[in-house]
Protein backbone atom coordinates (compact mmCIF):
# COMPACT_ATOMS: atom_id res chain seq x y z
CA UNK A 1 0.00 0.00 0.00
CA UNK A 2 1.66 3.53 -0.69
CA UNK A 3 1.32 6.11 1.48
CA UNK A 4 0.88 3.66 4.13
CA UNK A 5 1.84 6.53 6.76
CA UNK A 6 -0.63 9.09 5.63
CA UNK A 7 -3.58 6.27 5.72
CA UNK A 8 -2.91 5.13 9.17
CA UNK A 9 -2.31 8.43 10.39
CA UNK A 10 -6.04 9.44 9.30
CA UNK A 11 -7.47 6.51 10.42
CA UNK A 12 -5.81 5.95 13.57
CA UNK A 13 -6.49 9.35 14.85
CA UNK A 14 -10.26 9.94 13.61
CA UNK A 15 -11.05 6.25 15.52
CA UNK A 16 -8.89 7.18 18.75
CA UNK A 17 -9.94 10.30 18.86
CA UNK A 18 -13.41 8.73 18.91
CA UNK A 19 -12.96 6.21 21.50
CA UNK A 20 -11.36 8.75 23.28
CA UNK A 21 -14.51 10.49 23.00
CA UNK A 22 -16.51 7.85 23.61
CA UNK A 23 -14.86 6.63 27.10
CA UNK A 24 -14.83 10.16 28.21
CA UNK A 25 -18.31 10.73 28.15
CA UNK A 26 -19.43 7.40 29.50
CA UNK A 27 -16.95 8.16 32.34
CA UNK A 28 -18.30 11.29 32.99
CA UNK A 29 -21.96 10.40 32.58
CA UNK A 30 -21.37 7.40 35.09
CA UNK A 31 -19.87 9.78 37.56
CA UNK A 32 -22.35 11.97 37.51
CA UNK A 33 -25.15 9.87 37.51
CA UNK A 34 -24.25 8.70 40.81
CA UNK A 35 -24.52 11.60 42.29
CA UNK A 36 -27.46 13.09 40.69
CA UNK A 37 -31.01 11.84 41.71
CA UNK A 38 -33.28 9.56 39.23
CA UNK A 39 -36.00 12.39 39.17
CA UNK A 40 -33.30 15.04 37.73
CA UNK A 41 -33.04 11.81 34.85
CA UNK A 42 -35.86 11.85 32.49
CA UNK A 43 -34.30 9.05 30.63
CA UNK A 44 -34.06 6.26 33.50
CA UNK B 1 -42.64 56.14 34.57
CA UNK B 2 -41.14 56.15 31.80
CA UNK B 3 -42.53 57.61 28.54
CA UNK B 4 -41.76 55.52 25.10
CA UNK B 5 -39.12 57.08 23.18
CA UNK B 6 -38.87 56.70 19.02
CA UNK B 7 -36.25 54.68 18.25
CA UNK B 8 -34.76 57.52 16.05
CA UNK B 9 -33.94 59.80 19.17
CA UNK B 10 -32.99 56.86 21.61
CA UNK B 11 -30.30 56.09 18.63
CA UNK B 12 -29.26 59.69 18.17
CA UNK B 13 -28.99 60.27 22.13
CA UNK B 14 -27.17 57.42 22.46
CA UNK B 15 -24.65 58.35 19.67
CA UNK B 16 -24.61 61.89 21.07
CA UNK B 17 -23.61 60.42 24.46
CA UNK B 18 -20.41 58.21 23.23
CA UNK B 19 -19.22 60.49 20.71
CA UNK B 20 -18.91 63.63 23.72
CA UNK B 21 -17.92 61.52 25.81
CA UNK B 22 -15.14 60.54 23.64
CA UNK B 23 -14.51 64.45 22.75
CA UNK B 24 -13.97 64.92 26.81
CA UNK B 25 -12.23 62.17 27.45
CA UNK B 26 -10.25 61.33 24.31
CA UNK B 27 -9.07 58.40 24.74
CA UNK B 28 -9.71 57.33 20.97
CA UNK B 29 -7.87 60.02 19.51
CA UNK B 30 -5.04 59.96 21.94
CA UNK B 31 -4.63 56.09 21.98
CA UNK B 32 -6.31 53.96 19.33
CA UNK B 33 -5.07 56.59 16.52
CA UNK B 34 -1.75 56.45 17.76
CA UNK B 35 -1.91 52.66 18.03
CA UNK B 36 -2.71 52.29 14.89
CA UNK B 37 -0.50 54.46 13.36
CA UNK B 38 2.43 52.78 15.02
CA UNK B 39 0.58 49.45 13.66
CA UNK B 40 1.10 51.21 9.77
CA UNK B 41 5.01 51.69 10.56
CA UNK B 42 5.30 48.39 12.17
CA UNK B 43 3.70 47.07 8.57
CA UNK B 44 6.36 48.83 6.67
CA UNK B 45 9.27 47.37 9.18
CA UNK B 46 7.83 43.82 8.68
CA UNK B 47 7.20 44.08 4.77
CA UNK B 48 10.61 45.76 4.25
CA UNK B 49 9.66 46.55 0.77
CA UNK B 50 8.48 49.71 -1.22
CA UNK B 51 6.87 47.37 -4.10
CA UNK B 52 5.13 45.10 -1.79
CA UNK B 53 3.74 47.85 0.72
CA UNK B 54 2.39 50.12 -2.58
CA UNK B 55 1.02 46.74 -3.82
CA UNK B 56 -0.79 45.56 -0.35
CA UNK B 57 -0.98 48.88 1.40
CA UNK B 58 -5.30 48.41 1.18
CA UNK B 59 -4.97 45.47 3.10
CA UNK B 60 -2.81 47.07 5.54
CA UNK B 61 -4.98 49.77 6.03
CA UNK B 62 -7.84 47.36 6.75
CA UNK B 63 -6.09 45.28 9.06
CA UNK B 64 -4.72 48.56 10.93
CA UNK B 65 -8.25 49.49 11.23
CA UNK B 66 -9.91 45.64 12.06
CA UNK B 67 -7.19 45.82 15.29
CA UNK B 68 -7.93 49.20 16.22
CA UNK B 69 -12.20 48.57 16.16
CA UNK B 70 -11.31 45.92 18.83
CA UNK B 71 -10.21 48.49 20.74
CA UNK B 72 -12.83 51.10 19.91
CA UNK B 73 -15.42 48.78 20.72
CA UNK B 74 -14.00 47.21 24.25
CA UNK B 75 -14.01 51.28 25.32
CA UNK B 76 -17.29 52.03 23.84
CA UNK B 77 -18.72 49.42 26.06
CA UNK B 78 -16.49 49.93 29.29
CA UNK B 79 -17.80 53.35 29.25
CA UNK B 80 -21.45 51.86 29.83
CA UNK B 81 -20.40 48.80 31.94
CA UNK B 82 -18.03 50.57 34.56
CA UNK B 83 -20.85 52.37 36.30
CA UNK B 84 -23.74 50.08 34.80
CA UNK B 85 -24.91 52.43 32.41
CA UNK B 86 -26.43 49.91 30.14
CA UNK B 87 -28.31 48.50 32.80
CA UNK B 88 -29.29 51.85 33.46
CA UNK B 89 -30.62 52.53 30.05
CA UNK B 90 -32.38 48.78 29.73
CA UNK B 91 -34.10 49.34 32.92
CA UNK B 92 -35.25 52.75 31.78
CA UNK B 93 -37.09 51.21 29.08
CA UNK B 94 -34.89 52.29 25.93
CA UNK B 95 -36.00 50.07 23.36
CA UNK B 96 -32.60 47.92 22.24
CA UNK B 97 -32.46 48.51 18.91
CA UNK B 98 -32.23 52.30 19.59
CA UNK B 99 -29.03 51.52 22.37
CA UNK B 100 -27.78 49.47 19.46
CA UNK B 101 -28.32 51.46 16.50
CA UNK B 102 -26.73 54.68 18.90
CA UNK B 103 -24.11 52.77 19.75
CA UNK B 104 -22.72 51.20 15.97
CA UNK B 105 -23.09 54.99 14.72
CA UNK B 106 -21.29 56.44 17.50
CA UNK B 107 -18.36 53.59 16.15
CA UNK B 108 -18.88 54.60 12.90
CA UNK B 109 -18.26 58.19 13.23
CA UNK B 110 -14.94 57.08 14.84
CA UNK B 111 -13.90 54.80 12.79
CA UNK B 112 -14.52 56.87 9.81
CA UNK B 113 -12.54 59.58 11.16
CA UNK B 114 -9.31 56.91 12.02
CA UNK B 115 -9.57 55.34 8.49
CA UNK B 116 -9.38 59.02 6.71
CA UNK B 117 -6.30 59.87 8.90
CA UNK B 118 -5.10 55.78 7.82
CA UNK B 119 -5.64 56.07 4.34
CA UNK B 120 -3.62 59.32 4.27
CA UNK B 121 -0.49 57.44 6.42
CA UNK B 122 -1.01 55.13 3.10
CA UNK B 123 -0.29 57.56 0.44
CA UNK B 124 2.18 59.12 2.51
CA UNK B 125 4.16 56.23 3.94
CA UNK B 126 3.61 53.32 0.98
CA UNK B 127 3.38 55.67 -2.03
CA UNK B 128 0.04 54.58 -3.32
CA UNK B 129 -1.85 56.63 -5.86
CA UNK B 130 -5.22 57.54 -5.89
CA UNK B 131 -6.92 58.49 -9.16
CA UNK B 132 -9.92 60.38 -9.02
CA UNK B 133 -12.12 57.98 -10.88
CA UNK B 134 -10.72 55.68 -7.70
CA UNK B 135 -12.48 58.00 -5.23
CA UNK B 136 -16.17 57.35 -5.12
CA UNK B 137 -15.04 53.69 -5.35
CA UNK B 138 -13.00 54.06 -2.36
CA UNK B 139 -15.75 56.48 -0.51
CA UNK B 140 -18.63 54.15 -0.95
CA UNK B 141 -16.30 51.17 0.18
CA UNK B 142 -14.97 53.07 3.45
CA UNK B 143 -18.83 53.88 4.41
CA UNK B 144 -20.47 50.32 3.66
CA UNK B 145 -17.33 48.54 5.39
CA UNK B 146 -17.48 50.54 8.03
CA UNK B 147 -21.28 49.95 8.54
CA UNK B 148 -20.82 46.47 9.03
CA UNK B 149 -17.65 46.75 10.93
CA UNK B 150 -19.78 49.38 13.17
CA UNK B 151 -22.53 46.83 13.45
CA UNK B 152 -20.97 43.46 14.34
CA UNK B 153 -18.50 45.08 16.74
CA UNK B 154 -21.40 46.57 19.03
CA UNK B 155 -23.31 43.48 18.72
CA UNK B 156 -20.45 41.16 19.96
CA UNK B 157 -19.25 44.00 22.23
CA UNK B 158 -22.79 44.01 24.45
CA UNK B 159 -22.66 40.38 23.99
CA UNK B 160 -19.33 40.26 25.62
CA UNK B 161 -19.96 43.43 28.01
CA UNK B 162 -19.54 42.78 31.45
CA UNK B 163 -18.58 39.24 30.51
CA UNK B 164 -15.25 37.22 32.18
CA UNK B 165 -12.65 37.26 29.99
CA UNK B 166 -13.95 39.91 27.38
CA UNK B 167 -10.73 41.13 26.21
CA UNK B 168 -9.94 37.77 24.87
CA UNK B 169 -13.33 36.74 23.42
CA UNK B 170 -14.39 39.72 21.64
CA UNK B 171 -11.59 39.14 18.99
CA UNK B 172 -12.39 35.30 19.35
CA UNK B 173 -15.80 35.83 18.26
CA UNK B 174 -15.48 38.88 15.86
CA UNK B 175 -12.39 38.47 13.94
CA UNK B 176 -14.16 34.91 11.99
CA UNK B 177 -17.58 37.15 11.33
CA UNK B 178 -15.75 40.05 9.63
CA UNK B 179 -13.13 38.24 7.64
CA UNK B 180 -15.64 38.74 4.95
CA UNK B 181 -15.34 42.74 5.31
CA UNK B 182 -11.73 41.99 5.26
CA UNK B 183 -11.90 40.43 1.77
CA UNK B 184 -14.29 42.44 -0.03
CA UNK B 185 -12.90 45.74 1.90
CA UNK B 186 -9.07 45.41 1.13
CA UNK B 187 -10.25 43.90 -2.99
CA UNK B 188 -12.55 47.27 -3.36
CA UNK B 189 -9.46 49.70 -1.98
CA UNK B 190 -6.86 47.68 -4.32
CA UNK B 191 -9.31 48.60 -6.99
CA UNK B 192 -9.77 52.28 -6.44
CA UNK B 193 -5.90 52.48 -5.43
CA UNK B 194 -5.26 50.46 -9.36
CA UNK B 195 -2.79 48.27 -7.15
CA UNK B 196 -1.76 44.87 -8.82
CA UNK B 197 -2.87 46.08 -12.23
CA UNK B 198 -6.54 46.24 -11.01
CA UNK B 199 -9.06 48.50 -12.90
CA UNK B 200 -11.69 50.40 -11.01
CA UNK B 201 -14.08 48.84 -12.03
CA UNK B 202 -13.20 45.60 -10.81
CA UNK B 203 -14.26 46.71 -7.20
CA UNK B 204 -18.09 47.58 -7.59
CA UNK B 205 -19.17 43.80 -7.04
CA UNK B 206 -16.94 44.04 -3.88
CA UNK B 207 -18.97 46.83 -2.72
CA UNK B 208 -22.33 45.11 -3.19
CA UNK B 209 -20.76 42.18 -0.87
CA UNK B 210 -20.04 44.50 2.06
CA UNK B 211 -23.19 46.13 1.62
CA UNK B 212 -25.17 43.05 1.97
CA UNK B 213 -22.88 42.24 4.65
CA UNK B 214 -24.11 45.39 6.77
CA UNK B 215 -27.17 45.33 5.82
CA UNK B 216 -27.68 41.52 7.13
CA UNK B 217 -26.09 42.56 10.61
CA UNK B 218 -27.74 46.07 11.27
CA UNK B 219 -30.75 44.15 10.86
CA UNK B 220 -29.56 40.91 13.20
CA UNK B 221 -28.30 43.67 15.79
CA UNK B 222 -31.66 45.49 15.21
CA UNK B 223 -33.52 42.35 16.44
CA UNK B 224 -31.21 40.29 18.89
CA UNK B 225 -29.12 43.36 20.69
CA UNK B 226 -32.30 43.16 23.32
CA UNK B 227 -31.59 39.83 24.07
CA UNK B 228 -28.05 39.59 24.10
CA UNK B 229 -27.84 42.70 26.66
CA UNK B 230 -30.56 41.28 28.97
CA UNK B 231 -29.65 40.29 32.31
CA UNK C 1 -40.29 12.91 51.72
CA UNK C 2 -40.08 10.45 48.49
CA UNK C 3 -37.04 8.22 48.27
CA UNK C 4 -34.42 9.27 46.20
CA UNK C 5 -33.00 6.65 43.89
CA UNK C 6 -29.47 6.85 42.37
CA UNK C 7 -29.43 4.90 39.12
CA UNK C 8 -25.51 5.06 37.77
CA UNK C 9 -26.32 3.83 34.09
CA UNK C 10 -26.47 6.54 31.48
CA UNK C 11 -27.55 4.12 28.96
CA UNK C 12 -30.93 3.46 27.38
CA UNK C 13 -32.13 0.89 24.99
CA UNK C 14 -32.60 3.23 22.48
CA UNK C 15 -28.16 4.59 22.55
CA UNK C 16 -27.48 0.98 23.19
CA UNK C 17 -28.87 0.04 19.99
CA UNK C 18 -27.20 3.40 18.34
CA UNK C 19 -24.11 2.62 19.47
CA UNK C 20 -24.32 -1.06 18.20
CA UNK C 21 -25.40 0.43 14.83
CA UNK C 22 -22.39 2.45 14.87
CA UNK C 23 -19.81 -0.32 16.28
CA UNK C 24 -21.04 -2.39 13.55
CA UNK C 25 -20.72 0.24 10.72
CA UNK C 26 -17.15 1.38 12.07
CA UNK C 27 -15.91 -2.35 11.78
CA UNK C 28 -17.20 -2.35 8.54
CA UNK C 29 -15.32 0.87 7.04
CA UNK C 30 -12.01 -0.17 8.64
CA UNK C 31 -12.27 -3.64 7.07
CA UNK C 32 -14.03 -2.40 3.76
CA UNK C 33 -12.20 1.04 3.52
CA UNK C 34 -8.19 -0.63 4.05
CA UNK C 35 -8.71 -4.05 2.95
CA UNK C 36 -11.83 -5.08 0.57
CA UNK C 37 -12.45 -1.98 -1.98
CA UNK C 38 -9.95 -1.44 -4.82
CA UNK C 39 -7.62 1.26 -5.50
CA UNK C 40 -8.27 4.11 -7.64
CA UNK C 41 -7.47 4.30 -10.74
CA UNK C 42 -5.74 7.99 -10.24
CA UNK C 43 -5.42 7.97 -6.42
CA UNK C 44 -4.16 4.55 -6.27
CA UNK C 45 -4.40 3.99 -2.18
CA UNK C 46 -4.67 7.70 -1.21
CA UNK C 47 -8.26 7.20 -2.03
CA UNK C 48 -8.69 5.04 1.32
CA UNK C 49 -8.70 8.30 3.39
CA UNK C 50 -12.11 9.05 1.49
CA UNK C 51 -14.26 6.36 3.71
CA UNK C 52 -13.22 8.26 7.37
CA UNK C 53 -12.91 11.70 5.64
CA UNK C 54 -16.14 11.94 4.22
CA UNK C 55 -18.07 10.86 6.80
CA UNK C 56 -16.45 12.94 9.24
CA UNK C 57 -16.95 16.10 7.57
CA UNK C 58 -20.58 15.72 6.94
CA UNK C 59 -20.52 14.92 10.51
CA UNK C 60 -19.07 18.06 11.37
CA UNK C 61 -21.71 19.94 9.44
CA UNK C 62 -24.46 18.06 10.68
CA UNK C 63 -23.93 19.01 13.82
CA UNK C 64 -23.99 22.53 13.09
CA UNK C 65 -27.14 22.30 11.51
CA UNK C 66 -28.03 20.53 14.38
CA UNK C 67 -27.02 23.54 16.99
CA UNK C 68 -28.95 26.12 15.04
CA UNK C 69 -31.98 24.28 14.49
CA UNK C 70 -32.05 23.38 18.43
CA UNK C 71 -31.02 27.25 18.75
CA UNK C 72 -33.69 28.15 16.47
CA UNK C 73 -36.37 25.93 18.58
CA UNK C 74 -35.25 27.47 21.94
CA UNK C 75 -35.87 30.70 20.81
CA UNK C 76 -39.09 30.21 19.03
CA UNK C 77 -40.52 27.34 21.55
CA UNK C 78 -42.56 29.26 24.16
CA UNK C 79 -41.86 26.95 27.30
CA UNK C 80 -38.14 27.65 26.34
CA UNK C 81 -37.28 24.14 26.99
CA UNK C 82 -33.61 23.65 28.34
CA UNK C 83 -33.42 20.58 26.33
CA UNK C 84 -32.75 22.06 23.50
CA UNK C 85 -30.51 24.17 24.45
CA UNK C 86 -28.29 21.42 25.95
CA UNK C 87 -29.21 19.54 22.42
CA UNK C 88 -27.28 22.28 20.81
CA UNK C 89 -24.21 22.80 23.03
CA UNK C 90 -23.96 19.02 22.88
CA UNK C 91 -24.12 19.36 19.40
CA UNK C 92 -21.46 21.55 19.29
CA UNK C 93 -19.13 20.47 21.11
CA UNK C 94 -18.96 17.02 19.01
CA UNK C 95 -19.25 19.30 15.94
CA UNK C 96 -15.92 21.29 17.01
CA UNK C 97 -13.88 17.65 17.53
CA UNK C 98 -15.31 16.34 13.82
CA UNK C 99 -14.63 19.71 12.44
CA UNK C 100 -10.63 19.60 13.97
CA UNK C 101 -10.62 16.12 12.34
CA UNK C 102 -11.62 17.05 8.88
CA UNK C 103 -9.28 19.55 8.91
CA UNK C 104 -6.30 17.10 9.70
CA UNK C 105 -7.68 14.11 7.52
CA UNK C 106 -8.11 16.57 4.85
CA UNK C 107 -4.50 18.07 4.74
CA UNK C 108 -2.80 14.78 4.89
CA UNK C 109 -5.32 13.89 1.88
CA UNK C 110 -4.26 17.19 0.60
CA UNK C 111 -0.26 16.57 0.72
CA UNK C 112 -0.80 13.58 -1.20
CA UNK C 113 -3.41 14.58 -3.83
CA UNK C 114 -2.10 17.77 -4.47
CA UNK C 115 1.31 17.78 -2.42
CA UNK C 116 -0.09 20.86 -0.19
CA UNK C 117 -1.18 20.28 3.71
CA UNK C 118 -3.55 23.34 2.54
CA UNK C 119 -5.10 25.34 0.18
CA UNK C 120 -7.21 28.53 -0.11
CA UNK C 121 -10.06 26.79 -1.46
CA UNK C 122 -13.60 28.33 -0.52
CA UNK C 123 -14.40 24.66 1.41
CA UNK C 124 -11.03 24.69 3.61
CA UNK C 125 -11.61 28.00 4.35
CA UNK C 126 -14.91 27.75 5.15
CA UNK C 127 -14.82 24.87 7.32
CA UNK C 128 -12.04 26.53 8.95
CA UNK C 129 -13.76 29.57 10.21
CA UNK C 130 -16.49 27.28 10.81
CA UNK C 131 -14.25 25.43 13.22
CA UNK C 132 -13.13 29.10 14.84
CA UNK C 133 -16.89 30.33 14.90
CA UNK C 134 -18.02 27.36 17.05
CA UNK C 135 -15.06 27.23 19.01
CA UNK C 136 -16.46 30.93 19.95
CA UNK C 137 -20.05 29.14 20.32
CA UNK C 138 -18.41 27.20 22.82
CA UNK C 139 -16.78 29.61 25.05
CA UNK C 140 -20.01 31.71 24.72
CA UNK C 141 -21.61 28.94 26.30
CA UNK C 142 -19.01 29.00 29.12
CA UNK C 143 -19.87 32.61 29.75
CA UNK C 144 -21.80 31.57 33.39
CA UNK C 145 -24.95 33.77 34.35
CA UNK C 146 -28.19 31.54 34.70
CA UNK C 147 -29.45 28.71 32.00
CA UNK C 148 -31.59 31.13 30.65
CA UNK C 149 -28.79 33.72 29.72
CA UNK C 150 -26.95 31.35 28.58
CA UNK C 151 -29.39 29.14 27.04
CA UNK C 152 -30.78 32.99 25.41
CA UNK C 153 -26.87 34.28 24.01
CA UNK C 154 -25.65 31.02 22.84
CA UNK C 155 -28.73 30.72 20.66
CA UNK C 156 -28.52 33.93 19.50
CA UNK C 157 -24.83 33.22 18.62
CA UNK C 158 -25.23 30.11 16.99
CA UNK C 159 -28.18 31.80 14.55
CA UNK C 160 -25.58 34.62 13.52
CA UNK C 161 -23.50 32.01 12.77
CA UNK C 162 -25.83 31.09 10.25
CA UNK C 163 -25.79 34.17 8.72
CA UNK C 164 -21.91 34.53 8.86
CA UNK C 165 -20.77 31.08 7.05
CA UNK C 166 -22.72 31.76 4.06
CA UNK C 167 -21.20 35.54 3.90
CA UNK C 168 -17.66 33.90 4.17
CA UNK C 169 -18.25 31.39 1.64
CA UNK C 170 -19.60 33.63 -0.75
CA UNK C 171 -16.53 36.10 -0.27
CA UNK C 172 -13.88 33.71 -0.37
CA UNK C 173 -15.71 32.09 -3.53
CA UNK C 174 -15.17 35.88 -4.94
CA UNK C 175 -12.31 36.15 -3.81
CA UNK C 176 -10.35 33.15 -5.41
CA UNK C 177 -12.79 33.43 -8.55
CA UNK C 178 -11.40 36.86 -9.45
CA UNK C 179 -7.69 35.35 -9.09
CA UNK C 180 -6.25 33.44 -11.62
CA UNK C 181 -4.87 30.32 -9.72
CA UNK C 182 -8.21 27.92 -10.22
CA UNK C 183 -8.91 25.49 -7.14
CA UNK C 184 -6.67 22.67 -6.46
CA UNK C 185 -9.49 20.93 -5.53
CA UNK C 186 -10.99 20.80 -9.35
CA UNK C 187 -10.27 17.87 -9.88
CA UNK C 188 -10.77 15.82 -7.06
CA UNK C 189 -14.46 15.06 -8.91
CA UNK C 190 -12.92 12.34 -10.94
CA UNK C 191 -12.79 9.41 -8.57
CA UNK C 192 -14.64 6.49 -10.14
CA UNK C 193 -16.26 4.82 -7.67
CA UNK C 194 -17.36 1.12 -8.25
CA UNK C 195 -20.13 -0.90 -5.77
CA UNK C 196 -17.56 -1.93 -3.24
CA UNK C 197 -16.48 1.85 -3.06
CA UNK C 198 -19.99 3.45 -3.18
CA UNK C 199 -21.22 1.12 -0.40
CA UNK C 200 -18.31 1.04 2.12
CA UNK C 201 -18.45 5.00 1.33
CA UNK C 202 -22.66 4.90 2.46
CA UNK C 203 -22.11 2.43 5.30
CA UNK C 204 -19.21 5.03 6.56
CA UNK C 205 -21.85 8.00 6.64
CA UNK C 206 -24.07 5.69 8.73
CA UNK C 207 -21.91 5.13 10.91
CA UNK C 208 -20.35 7.99 11.48
CA UNK C 209 -23.92 9.36 11.71
CA UNK C 210 -24.99 6.97 14.76
CA UNK C 211 -21.61 7.67 16.21
CA UNK C 212 -22.59 11.46 15.92
CA UNK C 213 -25.92 10.51 17.31
CA UNK C 214 -24.84 8.65 20.22
CA UNK C 215 -22.69 11.40 21.44
CA UNK C 216 -25.24 13.84 21.34
CA UNK C 217 -27.30 11.86 23.24
CA UNK C 218 -24.89 10.72 26.34
CA UNK C 219 -23.80 14.57 26.50
CA UNK C 220 -26.75 16.12 26.51
CA UNK C 221 -27.33 13.70 29.35
CA UNK C 222 -24.27 14.44 30.82
CA UNK C 223 -24.75 18.17 30.62
CA UNK C 224 -28.15 17.54 31.97
CA UNK C 225 -27.12 16.21 35.16
CA UNK C 226 -24.30 19.08 35.41
CA UNK C 227 -27.44 21.27 35.48
CA UNK C 228 -29.21 19.49 37.95
CA UNK C 229 -25.73 19.33 40.27
CA UNK C 230 -25.60 22.96 39.81
CA UNK C 231 -29.31 23.41 40.90
CA UNK C 232 -29.24 21.47 43.31
CA UNK C 233 -25.76 22.92 44.82
CA UNK C 234 -27.68 26.48 44.83
CA UNK C 235 -30.83 25.07 46.42
CA UNK C 236 -28.79 23.69 49.55
CA UNK C 237 -26.91 26.84 49.52
CA UNK C 238 -29.73 29.24 50.00
CA UNK C 239 -31.20 26.65 52.22
CA UNK C 240 -28.12 27.21 54.63
CA UNK C 241 -28.49 31.14 54.21
CA UNK C 242 -31.75 30.95 55.10
CA UNK C 243 -31.30 28.08 58.24
CA UNK C 244 -28.51 30.58 59.02
CA UNK C 245 -30.69 33.76 59.52
CA UNK C 246 -33.36 31.82 61.02
CA UNK C 247 -31.14 31.23 63.83
CA UNK C 248 -29.94 34.50 64.32
CA UNK C 249 -33.31 35.41 64.83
Amino acid sequence: MDHLGFIAAVYGSTFVVIVALVVRTVAQGRALASKVADKDKPWT
Amino acid sequence: MSTQLSLGRVARAVAAKDLRIEMRSRVVINQVFPFAGLVMVMFAFALDNDDVLTRVAGGLVWLATLFSLIIIIQRSFAVDTADGALEAQRVAGLDPAGIFIGKALAVMMQLVTLEVVLFLAAIVLYRVQLQSDGVVLLVTCVISATAGLSFVGTLYGGLTAGARGRETLLPLLMLPVVAPVLIGATRATESAFMSGGAAVSDGWPWVGVLVVFAAVFGLGGILSFGSLIEE
Amino acid sequence: MNVQTFNARVATPTTRLVGAMAIASMAWVVLGGLFVTPKDVDQGDAVRIMYVHVPTAWVAYLAFIVTAVASACWLLSRKHSMGFDRVAGASAEVGVIFMAMTLLSGSLWGRITWGAFWAWDPRLTTTAFLLVTYIGYLAVRGLGGSLEQRARRSAVIALLAVLEIPLVHFSVLLWRSLHQNASVLSGDGDIKMDGSMLTTLLVGVIGFTCTFAWLVMHRQRVLAMQDAMEMTQLDAALRERANESSRLK
